[in-house]
């Protein structure tokens, strides 16, 4: 079934419910692994440079959003790693889940809201077109 | 390939900075190719783009105006004197006593100034100007959807040209600003008077330059460090800084700095090195010397829309959404960097009022201490908690009870300490003063530096002690 499975986490809501999805799939077979993949863009870099003092602050404020999700996966027993990602997210995403032999790629659908999806267009969308694995996007 | 994308998208840019600044768009243009070029060699920074900036710009206005180029040109090599003498003495550091509120401030009240100067194109403007700026606007937002390859400012400025030339609407161009020769740039002395009232003229913009300039430098060195998870030289970045704005002076360039716009595309498009920065610097060159008649055709409108969206994208739009999360005292810093620097259309003003205004906040949030006294029988215990220093003396004076009938008087240290000679001058205040009560005053719990100092200033210690004038 599903052993290798990449999960896309970017701190909105729909993507903290796709978190549980990706734990339901991960459970589906024994000794199933998930790879927590956070990516950071270069508005939010120039943001987070712009408010926490130092790099020490900014990676633990990083750390904290994805503890969210981490808390999920651990909750469950279902073994993981996390890996932060720097580009845009998108394309960055796609790469990622290419150069590795996943079996399923879990997103969340509209982290951003309709007029950035207008301008940027929605990254669920290209993940979905883009990567040779299975996509499940959750709504 | 991100060079060539990065000089495609510092050009609209440069020509715009120089009618912010009010000089030729041939200074803005030169000194993006100067600065970009040396810094490719000399910075601290691979993968960062710097060039001919907004805040830079705004900062020479008056100067330009009341004085000239040739004193812009001066002041340029001398802020380039500063900034390397910054790097040298290792000030960088420093950085860290800005707080992030006086930073959102600088780039907020950055974007108002650079939407601000947009407005004046707009006086009795035609429909047509606004129609334009419309429309520059728009291809900016949208033509990202169709292609990602080609900058989409620059394509909203070709797009736009075409249309004004074809429709002969007559809208102001870039060549009613000013001329722009298709010539290389050449070294040249500036042509000033070298006299102390020169230096009295240009010192004071060259020194705001150099605070702006490194300011805005170092936060976008640290955006890149962030982007490409790497660390950089920030002292060298100064020098290097330093030794471009020198260079861009020499020939015939306004002072620049690192531009963070640019830098996030350049990271974006892959650019990593320090070839990138290279690349862009000859590109522009290049495109200059080809296209300089087409340069001088631009509307005006399609600048104003590539202004308007770069003021948008400086704008630190998190800080509105944050503004109700983080503490009062932040948001009253942010703004009153903001409002100072829209008044006075000097960003290192702005800067100034803003530490300022945050160590007054951060001394009166620190000065708060807690005293607790406990009588038992005929001993009277005070603990103190917090900060003894100038700023907290009176209130730890006015505690304590000098008309006690306590014979014993204990003062516990163990959760505060003692900084300054207020701080001991208060002490002996008070130890004095139960002694002449007739109370024994024993002072227990100080932690070791807090000892020392009193050890060595205060003169309760010593024999017959007394209060002089106090």
């Amino acid at each position: 079934m599903y052993k290798k499975i990449l999960f896309a986490f970017d701190g909105s809501e729909n993507s903290l419910r796709a978190a549980i999805h990706a734990v339901t799939m991960a459970r589906m077979s024994k000794d199933s692994f998930v790879t927590i993949v956070h990516v950071v863009d270069g508005q939010t870099s120039k943001e987070d440079v712009l408010h926490y003092s130092s790099k020490e602050e900014i990676h633990i404020k990083r750390k904290q959003k994805l503890e969210k999700a981490e808390v999920v996966f651990r909750s469950h027993n279902v073994s993981y790693e996390v890996d932060l990602l720097h580009g845009e997210a998108a394309p960055t995403i796609v790469d990622y889940a290419n150069s590795k032999p996943f079996d399923l790629v879990v997103v969340g659908s509209r982290g951003l809201n309709g007029l950035q999806e207008m301008v940027l267009g929605s990254v669920s969308h290209k993940v979905a077109k883009r990567v040779s694995a299975p996509v499940l996007i959750v709504k | 390939m991100a060079g060539i994308v990065v000089a495609l998208a510092l050009i609209p840019e440069a020509i715009a900075f120089s009618i912010i600044a009010g000089v030729d768009p041939m200074v803005g243009l030169y000194a993006s190719f100067c600065i970009a070029v040396v810094i490719a060699i000399v910075g601290g920074r691979p993968g960062m783009i710097s060039g001919a900036t907004g805040a830079m710009a705004l900062l020479m206005v008056t100067l330009v105006a009341e004085h000239g180029l040739q004193y812009l040109f001066a002041t340029t090599i001398l802020t380039g004197i500063l900034q390397i003498l910054f790097g040298v003495f290792k000030l960088a550091r420093y950085m860290k006593f800005i707080p992030r509120s006086v930073m959102v401030g600088f780039v907020n009240a950055l974007a108002i100034l650079i939407f601000m100067a947009q407005l004046e194109q707009f006086v009795d403007a035609s429909w047509v100007m606004y129609a334009m700026v419309a429309g520059a606007l728009a291809i900016i937002y949208l033509f990202p959807r169709i292609s990602k390859a080609i900058p989409s400012p620059l394509v909203a400025i070709i797009v736009i040209t075409v249309i004004a030339i074809f429709t002969n609407s007559g809208v102001k161009t870039v060549g009613d600003m000013g001329e722009l020769t298709s010539a290389l740039p050449a070294f040249f002395m500036p042509n000033v008077p070298l006299t102390f009232e020169t230096l009295a003229i240009i010192f004071p913009y060259a020194l705001a330059l150099t605070i702006v300039g490194i300011l805005e430098s170092l936060l976008t060195a640290q955006i890149v460090d962030d982007m490409t998870d790497t660390p950089s030289d920030k002292n060298r970045e100064s020098k290097g800084q330093g030794i471009a704005n020198i260079v861009t002076g020499f020939f015939g360039g306004m002072a620049g700095c690192a531009m963070i716009g640019q830098s996030v595309i350049n990271v974006k498009s892959g650019g990593r090195g320090r070839l990138s920065s290279l690349v862009s610097g000859i590109v522009l060159m290049g495109m200059i010397l080809v296209l300089g008649n087409i340069v001088v055709q631009i509307p005006m409108a399609a600048l104003v829309g590539v202004m308007i969206m770069v003021s948008i994208g400086t704008f630190d739009w998190s800080s509105l959404k944050g503004i109700t999360k983080v503490p009062l005292t932040d948001s009253i810093v942010m703004v009153t960097t903001v409002v100072t620097v829209v008044m006075t259309h000097d960003l290192s003003k702005g800067v100034f009022a803003g530490i300022i205004l945050s160590a007054i906040f951060f001394v009166a949030k620190i000065s708060r201490v807690q005293i607790q006294s406990q009588t038992e029988g005929k001993k009277t215990i005070y603990k103190i908690s917090g900060q003894v220093f100038f700023a907290s003396v009176d209130e730890i004076i006015d505690a304590f009870d000098f008309n006690t009938d306590s014979e014993e008087v204990i003062i516990d240290f163990s959760q505060s300490h003692v900084w300054d000679d207020s701080a001991v001058a208060a002490i002996d205040k008070i130890v004095i003063k139960l002694r002449e009560n007739g109370s024994t005053v024993q002072l227990v719990g100080l932690n070791k530096p807090s000892s020392t100092l009193i050890d060595r200033m205060a003169i309760h210690k010593k024999p017959g002690a007394k209060l002089s004038g106090h």
